[in-house]
């Protein structure tokens, strides 16, 4: 299998990862009937790492990352969160893990019956039982950090542009403080200047709070300025993972032609020419 | 293909649905009854399913009332039977026309806005994001409006029934020139408490079944627009065809001998 990509993971500890690793996946398959999605996935977060998911559309991405948060059950493998195996978690036991977690979801996912503070405050509200008052205090200060003023927290989803609701949902990520957050193209939408502010509020949550992150970004320039590590997801497997500053030297074609974009190579896009 | 095997699946098929449904049900009643509680939503839902179907239910009633006592005259005139006008709008309201009226009323109203709004929900992954802020959808979703259809509907229905029963009495009275108030003895003479009881036990069940099928059907709802105008639809018939069903097995249950 290794083959196709040096230095990818199937060993026990795929390379590059520092301190112990509070995600760690191994051997994930996720199939919808017959279509295989995912064959085979070993990834590590280590702690305080951040970890960029680059790949195709529709390889299977998010659907890693619901797998992580138990939205999806794998056919097959292990995903441990700081040493304890997930897979098959429910109710209360799932609840205790996805409390370590802060997630963005492609679509944003506001919830549209609430109003944006409401929707950033809902860990806080629901799961921490905070008082409304002082939650919506600290869902003020976090819509800061992502460039929403206080003049919107009183809107409603549906009154929103798109990137600004990719926005409220990032503060609604990182509003309850989590230990591990994930990034579903957190700056697609997003004007170059607004992204630059997210890629930095994504380095200060992983610098200066002490997260660990798992993003997935089609954005290279994002992607080389958030993440310690990169993983490129291909036919269902991580086929390279390495340290950023080594995907110009990788010697993996297959992540050679997605850095750069180029339509000739051994990915294959399944288009007809005009 | 082999007739019976056909048969076979479309059996297995029935039974797993069935199965499926049942799970889901007990899932989001077991729900009803362990904290934490939503009271902001359940109020929410009560108001939405309790206040704002009134008009609807209310205008229901009155002209299923009037039609009754019109139907029942013309009807009843042809054996000198015009008496039993009154007994007739009084026994039909409460124990049939109200609670089955209502309660297809609010599968209407009710059923297909609680489909479309928990599709939207599942196909936008709003349902994902409750399961990531560590807050139960059955518990945060489901069971406020299964709590709501099953008290709010008896309600609806003893409402629909006195607005029914006095929309008999004023065609009765001012169209059919009965008798004011030997008309009003003659609607409370037959009448027992069952008849009302049994009405609102109906209600209630109904009120359930309504509020169940939104939720089940918006839960599974498929991706896509497409998705979620399936579940709606599937909802409202669903739970119209459940409540006919019910409808017959509590007549059987209270009155069969
Ligand atoms: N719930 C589902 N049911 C069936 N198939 C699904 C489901 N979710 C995802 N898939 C399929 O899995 C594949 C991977 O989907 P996924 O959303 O993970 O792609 P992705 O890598 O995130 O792509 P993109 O970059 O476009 O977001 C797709 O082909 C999709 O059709
Ligand atoms: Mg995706």
């Amino acid at each position: 299998m290794n083959a196709r990509g040096n230095g990818s993971g199937n060993g026990p500890a795929p390379n590059g990862s520092t301190g112990a690793p509070v995600i760690r996946m191994r051997d994930v398959h996720k199939a919808f009937g017959p279509k295989k999605v995912l064959q085979g996935i070993d990834l590590d977060v280590g702690e305080r790492e951040s970890v960029v998911i680059i790949g195709g559309s529709g390889t299977g991405k998010s659907v890693t990352l619901k797998c992580i948060l138990g939205l999806l059950e794998p056919d097959k493998g292990s995903i441990k969160v700081d040493g304890e195996e997930v897979v098959g978690l429910t109710g209360q036991a799932r609840d205790r893990i996805n409390a370590k977690f802060g997630m963005l979801f492609q679509g944003a996912a506001l919830f549209d019956s609430l109003s944006i503070w409401e929707n950033v405050a809902f860990g806080l509200i629901q799961g921490r039982g905070m008082g409304r008052a002082e939650a919506k205090k600290v869902a003020i200060e976090k819509m800061g950090m992502v460039g929403l003023g206080k003049h919107v927290a009183d809107l409603f989803p549906a009154e929103m542009s798109v990137g600004m609701q990719k926005r409220a949902g990032l503060a609604r990520a990182i509003a309850a403080d989590p230990e591990i957050v994930f990034f579903d193209e957190p700056t697609t939408g997003l004007d170059p200047i607004m992204a630059d502010v997210i890629n930095e509020l994504i380095v200060h949550v992983v610098k200066d709070v002490g997260c660990s992150a798992l993003t997935i970004t089609h954005d290279m320039a994002s992607a080389r300025k958030i993440a310690n590590r990169v993983a490129m997801l291909y036919e269902g497997r991580i086929i390279w993972a390495g340290p950023v500053d080594q995907i110009d030297r990788s010697g993996n074609e297959y992540l050679d032609q997605f850095i750069h974009g180029r339509p000739e190579g051994p990915i294959q896009l399944q288009v007809r020419a005009l | 293909m082999n007739f019976v095997a056909l048969i076979g699946r479309a059996f297995l098929g029935f039974l797993a649905t069935a199965g499926r449904l049942v799970l889901f049900a007990l899932a989001g009643v077991s729900h009803i009854f362990r904290p934490p509680y939503y009271y902001r939503l359940i109020w929410r839902q009560m108001v939405d399913i309790g206040y704002y179907s009134l008009p609807v239910v209310g205008l229901t009633g009155l002209f299923a009332g009037m039609v009754l006592a019109l139907q029942s005259y013309t009807g009843f005139a042809r054996f000198s039977a015009e008496g039993a006008v009154a007994t007739v709008v009084v026994l039909s309201m409460t124990r049939e026309l109200g609670p089955v009226l209502a309660g297809l009323m609010v599968a209407g109203r009710i059923g297909a806005s609680i489909a479309a709004e928990i599709g939207t929900m599942r196909v936008t992954e709003q349902i994902d994001a409750l399961t990531t802020l560590a807050t139960n959808p059955f518990k945060y979703l489901v069971a406020p409006r299964l709590f709501a259809g099953i008290t709010m509907l008896p309600i609806l229905v003893l409402v629909a029934d006195i607005i029914g029963i006095f929309g008999g009495y004023v065609v009765s009275v001012y169209k059919l020139e009965f008798n004011a108030p030997n008309y009003l003895k003659r609607s409370w003479e037959f009448l027992e408490v069952i008849d009302v009881v049994s009405g609102l036990v109906k209600a209630s069940v109904f009120g359930f079944l309504v509020t169940l099928m939104g939720c089940y059907q918006g839960y599974n709802s498929k991706r896509g627009a497409q998705g979620v105008g399936a579940a709606t639809t599937n909802a409202v018939v669903a739970s119209s065809i459940l409540i006919l069903i019910f409808n017959y097995i509590i007549t059987e249950l209270f009155f069969s001998k």
